[in-house]
């Protein structure tokens, strides 16, 4: 994947990347005023970064109380090393309650895991049910924001998905009469189901709950009809104390959207009679992310979303242009510690503005990790790339002043003879949308000379 | 070793130094709670409705299958709660009494113990809360002590009724859950 190229074909749709670009903007202004209603809010965190800096600290001994703790309340835990050890106990719960149908809630742990396909493989029907969640899977597309999934798309493309999938009428773009569609369908969905999935935005240590917030109340319908409800967490989740959660949940939605609280939030701690409830722990590279000093607060991340609305990049090149399942500054951080190779254009989708640590809730210091991150890529980059001729040669011409002096000459007097095709072709990629200054007659070193003898 | 051990271990053998926990402090706070609180039910799309108001709509007859968990508005259910939580498929209005509200957000706490059925509050159509006014406190700090380690098998906050902006940006109300939220402060 290549950010640079994705990102040139978002910007073809002018109007549609300009729309994008001010509609996250939007958001991110919602999030401003709604964050400067509290006095405190820069004291939340602080907080909020604190608690979390403990919980990395002490990872292992808060997992063993919240599993002791879980246990206790009657919810059964798995633990599962990487992707695939997870989707296999999803689909070992399956098969052990003879199920072939789920409902699923937004979980970006699971888009993590791609287990949507391999349920799928395995002849269980998965059901997204978040609105914008299962409008991008009717087009067989992920999430393109991890809090406004179908972000990306225009509501009369949503109509055409839901008059082929819904049977509404053709050409009725307008939003309610699309959401109460989905609203009819998707409670067909929740009636039936046996089981469902979601996400977890907290799993409290000293008490062994878990919390999940929606607006929706997707996740709700679907759990509390369901017999089965499995919850899918990563290790990073937790935080120590019941009370903590007043930090947390003060700061997410008024980062993630600029309300002051989800309107749904769900405190699971145990089962109802007859029903149950599992825990999956995840790992799938968050200990090795953990082990990287530089790069271990990346975990703190509560997932709100602050950091894509407020980047200029992120605003003008859409979340598919990063080809990772968290797009944006934050994904351009966990991604790389994933897979360097196939995220190796990430660190370098940002100006290094800092605008994305500074409304991250949890103080990350993203655009300080990107630049870490750079420096990783260029060391790992061994093979021979223009850029690195350039800096060679480079190196040579200010290190020798003779070669400096001649070098300028040179390019004065050639730049203004040389076709365009030529000044500008691929291998100059500043020139792509940029013209080059209009160029001096003498240097700097000839001008003062001159203007001495004056 | 199997997977528990195995992320344990690797998380262990990383010998990370302990970063002390920090401690919530007291955050002032100056306004008016009720009045904040009302104020943050109606951002949330929500509605503060009046005693003769709510009457007034369970007079109406506008709502069909009525189910009350709350004592003094029981006489208006009409339906009873059934064994299979499926069943509430078809109501059109619970009523249900919260735990206590939260100032600066609206947030009502309701847990098992006032819900009879866990999904009744998202299923039904149309949903009204009833506050007692005394319970309200300012922040989700305060909401937190409030609860202490009190334990119930779910508990929720519910700030509003259910909603999307996922198609373009547009707020539309009624996506999932119940299609409205009506308090009734008392």
């Amino acid at each position: 994947m290549n950010h640079p190229v994705q990102a040139a074909k978002f910007l073809e749709d002018k109007s549609n990347a300009k729309w994008h670009d001010e509609t996250l903007w939007f958001v991110r202004d919602k999030r401003d005023l709604s964050s400067k209603s509290i006095p405190e809010w820069e004291k939340l965190r602080e907080l909020a970064s604190g608690i979390k800096d403990n919980v990395l600290s002490n990872l292992d001994s808060y997992l063993v109380e919240f599993e002791k703790n879980a246990i206790k309340n009657g919810i059964k835990i798995h633990w599962a090393k990487d992707a695939e050890e997870h989707n296999q106990i999803v689909l070992s719960i399956l098969k052990e309650k003879d199920c072939k149908a789920i409902v699923k809630s937004k979980s970006i742990l699971t888009e993590e895991c791609h287990l949507n396909p391999y349920l799928e493989e395995n002849g269980v029907e998965v059901v997204d049910t978040d609105l914008g969640e299962r409008i991008v899977q009717f087009l067989n597309q992920p999430p393109s924001h991890i809090v406004l999934p179908a972000i990306h798309l225009k509501k009369e493309h949503i109509s055409e998905i839901f008059h082929e999938k819904l049977q509404t009428e053709k050409g009725n773009n307008d939003p309610y009469y699309l959401t109460q569609a989905a609203r009819k369908h998707l409670r067909e969905k929740f009636l039936a189901a046996k089981m469902a999935i979601t996400g977890v935005n907290f799993g409290v240590a000293e008490t062994g709950e878990f919390v999940v917030c929606t607006n929706e109340g997707n996740a709700d319908m679907g759990v509390h009809l369901a017999d089965t409800h499995i919850a899918c967490m990563g290790i990073e989740k937790l935080i120590p104390k019941r009370e903590h959660l007043g930090v947390f949940l003060r700061l997410l939605a008024r980062s993630a959207t600029g309300q002051s609280i989800t309107n749904y939030n769900s405190h699971f701690r145990s089962p109802s009679e007859g029903k149950e409830i599992h825990i999956i722990l995840l790992d799938n590279g968050r200990t090795k992310q953990l082990g990287r000093e530089k790069f271990r607060n990346s975990l703190k991340c509560i997932r709100c979303g602050a950091c894509m609305n407020t980047c200029p990049i992120y605003r003008r090149s859409g979340g598919y242009s990063y080809g990772s399942v968290v797009p944006g500054p934050i994904g351009s951080i966990l991604s790389p510690g994933i897979d360097l190779k196939k995220h190796s254009t990430l660190p370098f989708a940002s100006t290094l503005c800092g605008s994305c640590s500074d409304v991250c809730p949890v103080k990350i210091n993203i655009h300080e990790q990107l630049y870490e991150w750079r420096q990783e890529i260029t060391k790992a980059q061994s093979s021979i790339n223009a850029k690195s001729i350039a800096m060679k040669i480079a190196n040579g011409i200010f290190s020798t002043p003779f070669a400096y002096k001649i070098s300028g000459q040179i390019m004065r007097g050639s730049l203004k003879i040389l076709p365009e095709s030529v000044t500008y072709s691929n291998l100059n990629t500043w020139g792509k949308e940029r013209d080059l200054p209009e160029l001096p007659k003498q240097s700097f070193k000839d001008w003062y000379k001159n203007k001495g003898n004056e | 070793m199997n997977s528990r051990e195995q992320i344990l271990s690797d998380i262990r053998i990383l010998k990370i130094d302990n970063s002390e926990l920090p401690t919530i402090p007291q955050f002032e706070y100056e306004a008016d709670i009720i009045e904040s609180f009302k104020t943050s039910i109606k951002t949330n799309k929500g509605e503060i409705i009046s005693e003769e108001a709510l009457m007034d709509l369970l007079e109406s007859g506008e709502f069909v299958n009525v189910y009350s968990a709350s004592e003094p508005y029981s006489k208006y259910s009409n339906c009873s709660l059934p064994e299979d939580p499926h069943e509430l498929k078809n109501l059109d209005l619970a009523i249900i009494e919260g735990y206590f509200g939260v100032g600066e957000n609206g947030a009502i706490w309701l847990d098992d113990s006032k819900l009879g059925h866990r999904v009744l509050p998202f299923i039904t159509e149309h949903l009204v809360i009833v506050v007692d006014k005394k319970t309200i406190v300012p922040n989700m700090h305060e909401a937190y002590e409030r609860i202490g380690q009190a334990h119930s098998g779910f508990g929720v906050f519910i700030a509003g009724p259910s909603k999307t902006a996922d198609i373009e940006q547009s707020l539309v109300i009624g996506a999932h859950g119940a299609k409205s939220l009506r308090v009734l402060l008392i």
